[in-house]
């Protein structure tokens, strides 16, 4: 295990199980126009870090615990349909990352390092880190693997998947648990703030080449991975934080990717 | 009265020829005040075309949706044949450009049908050869044929479609139209459908239903045209078809009403 020693490999290879979850689940972030809604269940999870120091958890599991509530709660808002879409996300986006910030430092027993959890900490990632992002990783992919049909009918119409039997809410709501849980796994790698851009950005970059739901998938992953090797490796050579050293990978990858012209890759 | 069918209660004359697929009876929906659908008591027989006509907000789709079960009525009943297959086309979809999709994916989005079901079905709405191409470049009469010919892959014994001809020129409107009429005959399915464009569909439809919450008047096309409520919903220059035309773009003009 000497590879794994070496805290940038650690950082790579946690950082390429990452990427290799938030391409296919990312697709459907973008197809269903939930980036911002990813976001602002990333926005809080800070607050999640809070009370998993507070509770003295897992801060995976108060991450995760803390989005998936976030993500419940922005789920009944726009059923709700009172107030606009993204001024329920902005609010809330906004009250989580504000109340994660202040339950930290009203916590003078801990120190924790806040710019470390924005924006991402390579050297924060431990040997126990990588076997929750597989162990978490294979569990959401295979979720995924299973959903992946039905959530297709749903990103095309929810109504007439519904109309055709699929259990609509359910697979939305398990949509949203494997959310809250990538978010929870690549906080460490890529900040709270940027963590949804790994979601978001290869996977758009990935649109141009693909002819199919699937192609997109893996070639979000595979851009994700690249990304992540890139955006390290940069990290390592300039002393650069992570998190915005992979992010800016990735948008090169985008505009590299847009740099084709159009019609090659379109009928 | 105009009813020239009575929608409750005689189910038991009926021979299987003249099958009921769907009935309700006296349906009602409400969200907090409002009333959304009013007793509503309606029927679909075996290889009948049932049009549902009427404004903006009238409520139609919201029937189609709990007919076909997406949401529940608050009183009233719904009667469905026994394991009744229903294809149902929705309100036309947005596709963004972002979901590569091609048109074979989308027929077997929730079913498992096989390359020659499919083929067969393209086939019968005509675009086979739009098979491969990706559904956000598809044309509006172009997509819902498509959507059309994937409802039509269940072997439906009712069709339920929900503004067939939204985003369809005017050229497109009775050829597809006409398909639908062709394809009723060909499956024997009943269809009930909704749709704003009164003169075409008057010309295939059986069966008339003009709804604004609550069923205002039923029967023939010729009988409903010139009934004084569709006359009061949809102006009384609707009673010609060619004053219809003349408003093709224009739906809001028939909904004002205020030609009373």
């Amino acid at each position: 295990m000497t590879l794994l020693d070496d805290f940038f490999w650690r950082a790579i290879i946690a950082g390429v199980g990452v990427a290799i979850v938030a391409g296919p689940l990312g697709c459907f972030v973008v197809w269903r126009r939930m980036s911002y809604f990813g976001d602002t269940m990333a926005h809080s999870a800070l607050l999640g870090v809070a009370l998993g120091l507070f509770f003295q958890v897992n801060l995976l599991i108060g991450v995760f615990a803390v989005a998936l509530a976030v993500a419940l709660l922005l789920f009944l808002f726009q059923r709700q349909k009172q107030l606009p879409n993204d001024a329920v996300l902005g609010t809330l986006s906004h009250a989580t990352l504000a109340m994660g910030v202040l339950t930290i430092s009203l916590m003078a027993w801990v120190r924790v390092d806040i710019m470390g959890y924005l924006f991402g900490d390579i050297l924060a990632v431990g040997l126990h880190d990588i076997y929750w992002i597989y162990g978490g990783g294979i569990i959401i992919l295979l979720t995924l693997f299973r959903l992946w049909r039905p959530l297709l009918a749903i990103t095309f119409d929810d109504e007439l998947a519904k109309a055709e039997g699929v259990p609509v809410i359910g697979v939305q709501l398990a949509f949203m648990f494997m959310i809250a849980a990538v978010i929870a796994l690549s906080i460490k790698i890529i900040g709270i703030l940027l963590v949804t851009s790994l979601l978001i950005i290869p996977v758009s970059a990935a649109r141009r080449f693909s002819k199919s739901p699937e192609q997109m998938a893996i070639g979000g992953a595979l851009i994700g991975i690249a990304s992540v090797g890139l955006g390290l490796w940069a990290s390592l050579r300039i002393d650069t934080p992570s998190g915005p050293s992979i992010v800016i990978a990735a948008v090169l990858f985008f505009f590299a990717a847009n740099l084709f012209p159009l019609r090659k890759f379109q009928h | 009265m105009l009813t020239s069918v009575e929608t409750t209660d005689d189910n038991v004359d009926f021979d299987s020829k003249n099958e009921i697929l769907i009935q309700t009876q006296n349906l009602f929906l409400r969200t907090g005040e409002r009333e959304l659908l009013s007793d509503i008591s309606l029927k679909v027989s075996k290889a009948e075309i049932v049009t549902l006509i009427g404004p903006n907000g009238a409520g139609k789709s919201t029937l189609l949706r709990v007919l076909l079960g997406i949401i529940p009525s608050s009183s009233g009943s719904i009667y469905r044949k026994p394991k009744l297959r229903i294809g149902y086309l929705p309100q036309r979809t947005v596709v963004d450009p972002v979901l590569p999709l091609s048109v074979s994916r989308i027929m077997n989005l929730t079913g498992n049908y096989s390359k020659k079901q499919i083929e067969t079905s393209l086939e019968e709405t005509g675009i086979s050869a739009l098979k491969d191409k990706p559904v956000f470049q598809l044309s509006g009469g172009e997509f819902q044929r498509v959507m059309l010919a994937r409802a039509l892959l269940k072997n439906p014994e009712l069709l339920v479609l929900d503004e067939p001809v939204q985003g369809v020129d005017y050229m497109g409107e009775s050829e597809l139209f006409k398909l639908i009429e062709n394809l009723r005959k060909s499956h024997d399915c009943g269809v009930l459908m909704v749709s704003h464009d009164l003169h075409v569909v008057m010309a295939s439809t059986d069966r008339v239903l003009c709804l604004n919450q609550h069923i205002c008047c039923e029967g023939q096309p010729e009988v409903v045209t010139q009934h004084p409520e569709y006359l009061r919903l949809f102006g009384l220059d609707a009673g010609s078809a060619l004053a219809i035309y003349s408003h093709h773009h224009d739906h809001k003009h028939h909904i004002s009403g205020r030609l009373t």
